[in-house]
């Protein structure tokens, strides 16, 4: 108790014995589940999950393993960054994994090289005009298609009063469509060298980290960020308290998109190709990373810390099942299990915190 | 300049069918302290709803500060001057005690349009003045005001509208869920803007307290106003009377 100080009024406070953070909880149930593998994995398959076990190889951990981890969560989880605004502010986004569909397929329309062995460019999409353009036309492109998507989802969000569940279930299906009918449904491939440089090697895992680390800034020192938590958490006070709820909600899901059409730019250089297809049920991987990350979907609560956390707790889980050699249909199936209870833990979290 | 600070001309508020507030004229000086009275339901809050441009009003005119006004959202209202305690507090539940106190006019240290960097520190040291004025007990102004009591909430809004007041102050029942030491301090600070001469309107059903603190006391009934008196010229019974219906507004002049 040598710490204790007085709050206003006298009141004892004692800072030492302040709630734990969220984010803790959710570091804490992150180590438990590698744990849970590791201990599972010496048990019944005399393998380690976490460290390297084979002889001639001096990395202490099996870090094949950990980056593939990594590298499956960083796109994703660049998704999640934005859905985890939206969900702060009170929404929520359906449409991020067509939003990178859609723009995948454009983006990478504006990337292609002109001879791909000499040979003209097969999969061309323009002309001659459009082949070997430097890499920011591309990229400016695709982030313009995320924006524009956004901001249509933001409009309809913010002055239609339609659910933000319905408005973006509609943009779900149309950027799907949009995806399909952009070439006809067939693939795009053969981007430039420096497009193909975007997505190369761990420079997913890069970009995810530096826009973490941006986002987790924005959300906690700038005025934007505050009025995410203000907004999911009354809007009817936000409004009365004079921010300008309309804007605030056009803004959140414009960044949104955004974030998805930067995932989408990776993922098509990462693979050297957009299909139509790319980034069917991203969203709902992104919204579980959120939720599990302590994102509450009532609004009001949840960081960007909290998201990387169920992000990588997310990679761990799926990169376990395979660890333990379950079928992918299993893993579908877990997948769903988890973001029921994420959900559920979080109703039981917040019954606990109001009876408290 | 003309010495009324807010009038309003046959304002009316109706809910479909609800006549929530009907053909309301009221008329505050500067400098004047009123209060409002009335039983549940009188059409109190909805009266300071329509004024501070929280819900558009079904009629009627405001005029405040010498110009006919036609608020669009609260922000206008606020920021021609009007500082509000609605009743049902207006506070961000998930926020802590100064990021409420400064919502919506946050102080910065850098200026990015919407992404703006927060003062937190000097907003902080601003909250903590601003509370010490209401005596509440708080013990960490950094904790999200979620769990706090009903009367320390009440007081972070009254602390809220006491340290931004500038031309109108309006309370709506600032004290109903407040102790008796807590109570005295925010009719403390309700005496501390009669003397800087900032105008009130204060919605209160305690009688007492309205005698003690204001000028004139209007009686609201049924969504009309029946009655507009001046302390000195009535007393508690006659106010009850008003309030309840045994008197109305026919019977004398209604007001000034
Ligand atoms: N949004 C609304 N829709 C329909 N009716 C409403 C609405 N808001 C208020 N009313 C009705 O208008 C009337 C006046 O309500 P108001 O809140 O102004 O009362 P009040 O005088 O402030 O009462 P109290 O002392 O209980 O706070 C009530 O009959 C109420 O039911
Ligand atoms: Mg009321």
């Amino acid at each position: 108790m040598s710490h204790a100080t007085h709050g206003l009024g006298g009141l004892k406070y004692d800072p030492a014995k302040r709630t734990r953070p969220q984010e803790l909880n959710v570091f804490v149930a992150l180590v438990l589940i590698v744990v849970t593998f590791e201990v599972i994995g010496r048990l019944f398959l005399g393998d380690s999950f976490l460290f390297n076990t084979r002889a001639n190889v001096d990395a202490v951990f099996n870090t094949a393993r950990l980056s593939i981890i990594i590298l499956q969560v960083s796109i994703v989880g660049i998704i999640a960054l934005g859905v985890t605004q939206v969900i702060i502010s009170g929404g929520i986004d359906l449409s991020s994994g067509s939003v990178v569909g859609a723009t995948a397929m454009v983006t990478m329309s504006f990337a292609q090289t002109a001879l791909v062995n000499g040979n003209p460019n097969p999969k061309a999409i323009f002309g001659d005009w459009a082949m070997d353009l430097p890499v920011l036309v591309p990229l400016l492109v695709g982030l313009v298609c995320g924006v524009i998507a956004g901001v249509i989802n933001g409009t309809l969000v913010a002055y239609t009063r339609i659910p933000p569940f319905i408005a973006t279930l509609g943009m779900m299906v149309t950027a799907r469509g949009f995806s399909r009918w952009w070439s006809n449904g067939n693939p795009i491939s053969f981007p430039t060298e420096s497009y193909a440089a975007i997505g190369k090697g761990m420079m997913p895992v890069a970009i995810f980290v530096a826009l973490a680390i941006l986002f987790h800034c924005v959300m906690t020192y700038t005025r934007y960020g505050k009025h995410c938590y203000a907004v999911g958490s009354n809007e009817q006070a936000a409004r009365m308290s004079g921010i300008n709820v309309n804007h605030h909600k056009v803004l959140v899901f414009a960044l949104a998109g955004m974030l998805a059409a930067l995932a989408a730019v990776v993922l098509s250089s990462k693979n050297l190709t957009a299909q139509a297809g790319m980034g069917v049920m991203y969203e709902l991987d992104a919204i579980a990373m959120a939720v599990i990350g302590g994102v509450s979907l009532q609004g009001g609560r949840g960081s960007i810390l909290g998201t990387v956390l169920g992000a990588l707790i997310f990679g761990v889980i799926i990169s376990g099942f395979t660890f333990l050699r379950l079928d992918a249909y299993y893993q579908e199936m877990v997948k769903g299990v988890i973001i029921v209870g994420a959900v559920v833990l979080d109703q039981w979290r917040q019954r606990s915190r109001s009876r408290g | 300049m003309s010495d009324i600070i807010l009038e309003t001309r046959g304002l009316t508020k109706h809910y479909g069918g609800v006549h929530a507030l009907d053909d309301a004229n009221f008329i505050l000086r500067r400098g004047e302290h009123v209060a409002i009275v009335g039983d549940n339901g009188a059409g109190k809050s909805t009266f300071v709803r329509q004024i501070t441009a929280v819900e558009k009003h079904t009629s009627g005119e405001i005029h405040f500060d010498g110009s006919n006004v036609e608020f669009k959202d609260p922000l206008e209202a606020r920021e021609a001057g009007i500082e509000t305690v609605f009743q049902t507090l207006a506070l961000a539940d998930d926020l802590d005690v100064p990021s409420n106190l400064f919502l919506g006019r946050e102080l910065f240290r850098l200026r990015l349009g919407p992404f703006s960097i927060l003062d937190r520190k000097a907003m902080r040291e601003r909250t903590m003045e601003a509370l010490k004025t209401t005596a509440v007990k708080i013990p960490n102004v950094d904790n999200p005001i979620r769990n706090m009591s009903g009367g320390q909430r009440q007081c972070v809004a009254i602390a809220r509208t006491a340290a931004f007041a500038s031309k109108l102050v309006i309370m709506d029942e600032p004290t109903a869920a407040l102790g008796v030491q807590e109570t005295a301090q925010v009719e403390n600070i309700i005496r501390g803007l009669k003397e800087r001469g900032v105008p009130l309107i204060l919605i209160s059903h305690n009688l007492r307290q309205v005698f003690d603190l204001v000028d004139r006391i209007v009686v609201f009934r049924r969504g009309r106003i029946v009655a507009s008196l001046n302390k000195d010229e009535t007393d508690g019974n006659d106010i009850v009377s008003y309030i309840t219906g045994v008197k109305s507004g026919g019977d004398e002049p209604a007001f000034a």
